[in-house]
């Protein structure tokens, strides 16, 4: 078991409840009621074309951007009143676009960023502990310990940036199009890794616009359309759904309506 | 008694809430998006999608009735591009003209799992062997059935309806242990078993699953005490999807409604006003899934009343009162549905003049028998026995062609039928 959360999984119970999200960047609205959940132990995908609002979402539910209306549920409580320093702390980390390590810190620093919120009240030990498990899950991280962030490759900093939020004993995983500038060997070797944080009890949200990736690895899924949730299900039926097909899995499936 | 998906079927209460709600607006986004007929609806009272915040807020959007289903006949309430769809089915109408139902892979695949649910929770598991002797064809019946039992593993004996000896024959030498088919039809085949004095002891039949048509406690007692079986009622109707939408668990006590594909309303069907829990009035169903043929707000015309509390089976859904009565004149018989209408229409071209007449539907030896009363004018008696039979041949083909079931034709004399107040009564349900 590499990760511990602290808590088993339960079947059927929601760790994250998204209910009826409005968030607006002055008059223009980009979410317009948005509604998901993930269950515990899930990989849930959102998938959508550039400007849908996946990023913004992601954004509400770390806390850096303030919702219009709605509720963001963690567990049945509500977070979306929260700072982000605080949802960090209930167990929310996102891995942001773009990777964004810490490109002048060595790598073993930029994992212990990621532990910073318990920094104090964790002891040493047990923060080595996850930087070992952080190594055993990304073993190239380990050879480039001492190095600076900035001289790793694309992949390897996206390993980076998993690893550093895994250091906060998330609950739940935001990551924001992991896949984004690496070559397809990589973000597969990438999405390997976060299928085993799931079978080892890692709950994740994936925001992908590499729908195949995504899919490949997501229990459910959802399609956002400028600003709302326009079409839901279980991978299985999600391949299968024809809107889907033309929209986000491309060539091929163009098809004209009549 | 273990249920077909746990996982689902017995979500907290809050969970289906939340479930509904994000089925619910992306289906509103996507009957505004890509159905013609529900944008103009919401632009005419001035709605969008980002309206519904709330399941509270589903009270704000419009019904959808049959005769706006009779209106976009045949696919003009598709959502999506008919390439997609991989299969039809149609039920009849008010007026001839039915409600034309497309189903794309994954509806087909929801309408196998939702079928799979009601009948497990019947009772059927992969040991059973299971005949379908409802009517495979464009009514959704037989496939619906087929469909869940494939997806359960039984064993499924498609024999369709008819040929009673021959679904004797195979109840008794394959030994089938469950029936599905119309109420009526069980009480045929109790009827034939009888006949062919064969002791209903010497079959393996153990459990029934009924449907498709109103059906008695009564009935229910005949057709267990007959064929030494549990029966079990289900609930469904093409234009939402066929058979799967509700059906009874072994308690028996209500049909628990499939609520992750649909949300029940219950309505008074004079003021539309919402009722509440427990509260008898029109049950309205909003499909949360469906693909090929969403519909929001749809007026059922069944009569029921819906009831939240927990179920000893475990399952967490809703479950529904069994329906007896509907809201329009439209009569179930052997699951079938009869409109006045389409009787009319015929007697219109035959006779010219709209005739008085009126129809009724008795329960004889528990089987339904539908016999049509028509007054004609004396002439045509004074035209002798020969003119007269064969007005009544060419007539009574006419009807039950149309309907699609045998009747019983009585020509009477003008003034015979018993008036209520000045009007005929156009049906009498003596069931």
């Amino acid at each position: 078991m590499i990760h511990r959360s602290g808590v088993s999984a339960r079947d059927g119970c929601s760790m994250l409840k998204v209910r009826s999200l409005k968030v607006n960047y002055g008059a223009i609205s980009a979410l317009k009621g948005v509604s998901f959940h993930v269950r515990e132990g899930e990989i849930v995908t959102l998938l959508g074309a550039n400007g849908a609002g996946k990023s913004t979402l992601l954004n509400t539910i770390s806390g850096l951007l303030r919702p219009a209306a709605g509720e963001i549920l963690l567990r049945d409580a509500p977070i979306h009143k929260l700072s982000p320093a605080q949802i960090v702390k209930r167990g929310i980390s996102q891995v942001p676009e773009g990777r964004q390590v810490f490109s002048s810190l060595s790598v073993r620093d930029n994992l212990l960023l990621g532990a910073y919120h318990r920094a104090r009240s964790a002891g040493k030990a047990e923060i080595n502990e996850d930087i070992k498990l952080a190594e055993e899950l990304f073993p190239i991280l380990k050879e480039r310990f001492s190095q600076s962030a900035g001289t790793l490759s694309g992949g390897e900093q996206q390993m980076l940036a998993i690893a550093r939020s895994l250091m906060a004993r998330p609950k739940i995983l935001l990551l924001d199009e992991p896949s984004m500038g690496l070559a397809p060997i990589i973000v597969s070797g990438i999405f390997k890794t976060l299928k085993r944080l799931r079978g080892e009890g890692v709950t994740i949200l994936l925001i992908e616009q590499n729908a195949r990736a995504a899919l490949s690895i997501a229990d459910r899924g959802y399609v956002l359309e400028t600003g709302r949730v326009a079409i839901d299900g279980s991978v299985e039926e999600l391949l299968e759904n024809k809107a889907v097909k033309r929209a986000y899995l491309g060539k091929g499936y163009k098809e004209v309506w009549e | 008694m273990p249920i077909w998906n746990p996982e689902i079927e017995s979500l907290s209460r809050d969970d289906i809430a939340q479930l509904q709600l994000e089925r619910l607006q992306a289906i509103v986004y996507r009957c505004y998006k890509n159905v013609a007929f529900y944008k103009k609806k919401f632009d005419e009272i001035k709605l969008g999608p980002e309206d519904v915040q709330s399941l509270a807020d589903l009270r704000k959007l419009p019904f959808t009735t049959k005769a706006d289903l009779r209106d976009s006949y045949p696919y003009g309430m598709f959502a999506v591009p008919l390439r997609e769809i991989v299969r039809i089915h149609s039920s009849s109408g008010m007026t001839g003209l039915p409600a034309v139902v497309g189903y794309t892979r994954n509806d087909l695949k929801n309408w196998s799992d939702l079928c799979a649910r009601i009948m497990f929770a019947a009772g059927v598991t992969r040991d059973d062997v299971i005949q379908i002797a409802f009517d495979y064809g464009i009514f959704t019946g037989g496939f619906g059935f087929h469909q869940g039992a494939e997806r359960i593993g039984a064993s499924v004996i498609p024999t369709s309806v008819g040929h009673t000896d021959r679904q004797v024959k195979i109840i008794k030498d394959y030994k089938t242990t469950a029936l599905a088919c119309t109420p009526a039809y069980a009480i045929t085949i109790a009827d034939k078993i009888e006949e062919m004095k064969i002791d209903p002891k010497s079959l393996s039949l153990r459990i029934g699953l009924f449907g498709a048509e109103p059906w008695s406690e009564a009935t229910r007692t005949e057709i267990e005490e007959r064929l030494l079986i549990k029966a079990t009622d289900n609930y469904g109707l093409t234009e939402i999807l066929g058979p799967g939408v509700a059906g009874e668990c072994e308690a028996r006590a209500g049909l628990h409604i499939q609520e992750d594909h649909f949300i029940a309303e219950i309505i008074d069907p004079e003021t539309l006003e919402n009722l509440p829990e427990g509260a008898t009035g029109e049950l309205v169903l909003t499909t949360l899934a469906k693909e090929g043929f969403p519909l929001i707000r749809h007026r059922t015309g069944d009569i029921t009343s819906l009831n939240l509390k927990a179920c000893g089976c475990g399952r967490t859904f809703a479950r529904m009162a069994r329906v007896f009565h509907r809201t329009d004149d439209m009569i179930i018989v052997r699951g079938v549905n009869i409109f006045p209408a389409q009787i009319e229409a015929v007697l219109r071209n035959l006779v010219g003049d709209l005739p008085e007449y009126q129809i009724v539907v008795e329960s004889r030896e528990s089987k339904d028998e539908v016999q049509l009363l028509v007054e004609v004018t004396e002439s045509l008696f004074l035209d002798g026995m020969r003119a007269l039979r064969e007005f009544h041949q060419k007539l009574e083909k006419a009807v039950q062609t149309v309907l699609g079931i045998a009747i019983h034709l009585k020509l009477v004399e003008p003034s015979t039928i018993v008036r209520d107040g000045a009007a005929v009564k156009r049906v009498i349900d003596n069931r």
